[in-house]
C-alpha cells in the first residue's frame, strides 16, 4: 500500500512539473488572483516584452486603494493609487484577463470575491501578490502569498519554484465557548505558535472544532495563518464545502460536478499521514481575544490584562501602544472601530457585528465595510445596513480599507482602534495609529461602549 | 538581474527588536511608486524619521558609524507579515546585501533571493552577543562568504550558516529565474495540457 499522505503533498504533488538538482519544485499555478497591487509585476513584464501565458486563469479585482466612500475612480484620492486601479484595467483589457472592476457587483476584497464567486476550490494551487491569500486554504486548495517578482514569473509562465515547505496539523477540539469565534480561535493559536512559529511549514487545520466551524469561519482560520507565519492554511474539503461551492459561478456545474466532487473527496490527509509538527488545541480553553501589543502573537483572553514585566519587546510593544505595564484589556478607552478586512468582512461576520450594534448606539466613530460588492447588497436585503447605520456606524463600500491603510481611510497617530483585521504592526493602520485585533462582536461591542469590553457579560447603558 | 554575490565585507548595523514586519521595512504608502524611483529613502521610514522629515537621531541607521551598514544583524521573525516585495528594494536600495536573524518571513525570504539579499539564519543568543558587540564599537565590519558558507563576528569568530543550494546558485549567479524556467516550456504546455484535461471544469 501506498504511504499515507497529507493533503498538502498531494496538492503539491499534482501540481510538480518537475524539480531541479538542487531540491527546487517548479509548479504549475491553478489559479493566480490579482488586485491593484499588481501593477510592479505587470511593468515588470512589459520591461521583458513578455505577455501573460495563460489569462483565461487569472481573475482581478482592485481591492487595496478602492476608496470605500464611493466606488468611483475619481474619489480615489491619491493619484498613485488611482493609476494603481486605471493600470490594473488597463492590464486586463490588453492581457485579457476576468477583472470585477469598480464598477462590478462581483468586486471586493480578492480573498473574499475568489471563495464567493467559486474561483477557490479544492485542490487547486493557488497563488497570488498578498500575504492573506492563505485565506483560500480554506477551501482544501493550497494557496500562499508571494512577492511581486514571483508574481510576474507566474503570469510569464504560470508555474513557480518553491522549495517543498514542511507540515503542521493544527488539531483543535472541543466545544467553542458562548461568544468565541473563529477569530479568537486565530489569535488564540498564534499567540501559542507565535507570529513566525509557524515559518517554513503549510498548516492544517484539523479537528473537530474545525470541522465544526463554517466555511466563513474556516475562511477566517486559515486567513490568519500567516500571522503565524506559515507558508498556507488548509482545512480538508468536506460535505460543507461542497454545499458552499455548489452553484457558485464558477464552480462545476452538471456532469463536472459530480467528476470534481470525486476528486475533491480524495484530497483529505491520508490516516496515518505524518505532519512534521503537531500543535494541539483545547477549545474549551479560549475566550474572546483582543491583541495589546504591534504583533498578533501579543494577544490575551479579554478577561486578562497586558503584561506586567514590561523590559524589551514588551516594553517596546507598550510603549507604542500608549499602555502601562498589567493594564487590563476590558475598560480600555477606544477612539475607534473598523469592521471589515478579508478576515472579518463576510456576510456571517456582519450579522454577527450586527446582533450587537442593535443592542445600542455607537459612542465612537465606526466604520463597516463589507469583504465584497456582493456580501454589502445581501448586508442590505437583510436590513444590516439599517440596523448599523441607526446604531450610529458608517455603512461603506468594500475593499480593504482600513486593515492596510492605502485607500485613506486611516486611524489618526496615538489613537486606539477596535479593528477586525489581521495586523496590529507598528503604522498598519496608519502611521503611530494603535490597532487592537478582536471579533466582529467584540468590535462592535466595543463601538457601542466605547471601550474594550468582554461581549459574552456586556450589557449596553440604556440611554 | 541581481548583481551575483559572492562575498560582503560591510559595517554591519543592530537591529533589536523581533518581528520586524515588512511595514516597518517598507510603509505602506510609498510602495505604489515606480521600482526605477528607488526604495533605499522609504527603508524604516517611520523609525528613521520625524513627521517633518528630519532624521530621528537615535534611530541606528542615523548614527554615523551606522550609516554606511552593508549588513543587518537582526532578531526573530524578521520580515514577517505583507507580500510587498519593495521591503527587500527598500533595503537593498539603501545598501543593505545580507540580514543575519534568528528567522524570516516567509515570502520576505523569496523576496528576498531575487534581488541578491542574503539571509542568513543564526542562533538567537549568538545574534543577541553580536548586536551587543556591535553597540560596543560602531562602525564594526563583519565578513560573509557565500561559497564556504561562514560569516565573522565582530570578535572575529568564523561561523557556518546554512542555505537551500537553489538559494545559494541563484545568488552566486544572478540568476533570472523566468529565463531559466522558460527554458523548460515544453515540459510546462504538455503539463497544462495534462492539467486541464484533468479538471475540464477550470477552464469553460
Amino acid at each position: 500500500m501506498d504511504r499515507p499522505r497529507t493533503m498538502f503533498e498531494k496538492i503539491w504533488a499534482d501540481h510538480a512539473i518537475l524539480e531541479d538538482d538542487d531540491g527546487q519544485t517548479l509548479l504549475f499555478v491553478g489559479r493566480h488572483l490579482a488586485h491593484d497591487g499588481s501593477m510592479h509585476p505587470f511593468r515588470f513584464l512589459d520591461e521583458r516584452g513578455q505577455s501573460v501565458m495563460y489569462p483565461d486563469q487569472v481573475f482581478a479585482t482592485p481591492d487595496h486603494g478602492t476608496p470605500t466612500v464611493s466606488h468611483r475612480l475619481e474619489d480615489i484620492g491619491d493619484p498613485a493609487q488611482r493609476t494603481a486601479v486605471t493600470s490594473l484595467q488597463a492590464n486586463a483589457k490588453r492581457h485579457g484577463f476576468t477583472l470585477f472592476d469598480l464598477d462590478d457587483p462581483r468586486q471586493g476584497i480578492v480573498h473574499v470575491v475568489g471563495p464567493e464567486q467559486g474561483l477557490t476550490q479544492p485542490g487547486l494551487l493557488i497563488v497570488c501578490g498578498d500575504s492573506h491569500t492563505s485565506t483560500h486554504g480554506a477551501l482544501g486548495a493550497l494557496a500562499f502569498g508571494i512577492g511581486a517578482s514571483e508574481v510576474a514569473h507566474v503570469l510569464a509562465t504560470q508555474t513557480l519554484w518553491q522549495k517543498r515547505p514542511l507540515t503542521m496539523r493544527v488539531c483543535i477540539d472541543g466545544a467553542l465557548g458562548r461568544g468565541v469565534t473563529a477569530k479568537d480561535v486565530a489569535l488564540f493559536a498564534i499567540a501559542r505558535i507565535g507570529a513566525n512559529g509557524a515559518a517554513g511549514h503549510v498548516i492544517e487545520f484539523a479537528g473537530a472544532t474545525v470541522r465544526d466551524l463554517s466555511i466563513e469561519g474556516r475562511l477566517t482560520l486559515c486567513n490568519m495563518a500567516i500571522e503565524a507565519g506559515a507558508r498556507a492554511g488548509m482545512v480538508a474539503p468536506d460535505d460543507e464545502t461542497f454545499r458552499y461551492l455548489k452553484g457558485r459561478p464558477h464552480a462545476p456545474a452538471g456532469m463536472a460536478w459530480d467528476a470534481a466532487v470525486a476528486f475533491w473527496k480524495t484530497l483529505p490527509s491520508d490516516d496515518g499521514a505524518a505532519f512534521d509538527a503537531e500543535v494541539a488545541i483545547d477549545a474549551a480553553a479560549i475566550a474572546p481575544m483582543v491583541s495589546w501589543g504591534t504583533s498578533p502573537e501579543e494577544s490575551v483572553p479579554v478577561t486578562a490584562e497586558v503584561p506586567r514585566h514590561a523590559t524589551g519587546d514588551v516594553a517596546r510593544s507598550l510603549d507604542y501602544m500608549g499602555l502601562a505595564p498589567g493594564t487590563p484589556m476590558a475598560g480600555l478607552a477606544i477612539d475607534q472601530v473598523f469592521i471589515g478586512s478579508c478576515t472579518n468582512a463576510r456576510i456571517e461576520d456582519l450579522r454577527a457585528a450586527a446582533a450587537i450594534a442593535r443592542r445600542g448606539h455607537a459612542v465612537v466613530p465606526a466604520i463597516v465595510s463589507p469583504g465584497s460588492t456582493l456580501v454589502k447588497r445581501r448586508a442590505e436585503e437583510e436590513g444590516l445596513d439599517r440596523i448599523f447605520r441607526e446604531a450610529g456606524f458608517e455603512w461603506r463600500e468594500s475593499g480593504c480599507s482600513m486593515c492596510c491603510g492605502m485607500n485613506g481611510d486611516l486611524v489618526p497617530a496615538g489613537k486606539r482602534c477596535a479593528s477586525t483585521s489581521n495586523r496590529n504592526f507598528p503604522g498598519r493602520q496608519g502611521k503611530g495609529a494603535r490597532t487592537h485585533l478582536m471579533s466582529p462582536t467584540m468590535a462592535a461591542a466595543a463601538a457601542l461602549a466605547g471601550r474594550i469590553v468582554d461581549v459574552r457579560t456586556f450589557e449596553p447603558e440604556v440611554g | 538581474m541581481p548583481a551575483p554575490f559572492h562575498t560582503l565585507d560591510a559595517v554591519a548595523a543592530p537591529i533589536d527588536w523581533p518581528n520586524v514586519d515588512t511595514d516597518q521595512l517598507s510603509p505602506v504608502r510609498f510602495i505604489r511608486r515606480p521600482r526605477s524611483q528607488g526604495y533605499g529613502d522609504i527603508l524604516f521610514h517611520d523609525l528613521r524619521f520625524e513627521g517633518s522629515g528630519e532624521e530621528k537621531p537615535d534611530f541606528v541607521l542615523n548614527q554615523p558609524s551606522f550609516r554606511p551598514a552593508g549588513i543587518l544583524v537582526a532578531d526573530r521573525g524578521f520580515g514577517v507579515g505583507s507580500s510587498r516585495e519593495s521591503a527587500v528594494w527598500a533595503l537593498v536600495d539603501y545598501g543593505i546585501r545580507c540580514v543575519i536573524a534568528a528567522g524570516f518571513g516567509d515570502i520576505f525570504h523569496n523576496n528576498a533571493v531575487k534581488h541578491g539579499l542574503l539571509l542568513i539564519r543564526e542562533d538567537a543568543a549568538v545574534l543577541q552577543a553580536e548586536r551587543a558587540a556591535l553597540r560596543e564599537a560602531p562602525g564594526t565590519r563583519l565578513a560573509v562568504d557565500l561559497e564556504t558558507q561562514r560569516w565573522r563576528g565582530a570578535a572575529g569568530a568564523l561561523r557556518r550558516f546554512e542555505i537551500e543550494p537553489g538559494r545559494k546558485r541563484r545568488l552566486q549567479l544572478g540568476l533570472d529565474d523566468i529565463e531559466t524556467t522558460l527554458q523548460n516550456l515544453p515540459e510546462i504546455r504538455a503539463f497544462a495540457g495534462r492539467y486541464r484535461e484533468r479538471r475540464p471544469w477550470l477552464f469553460t
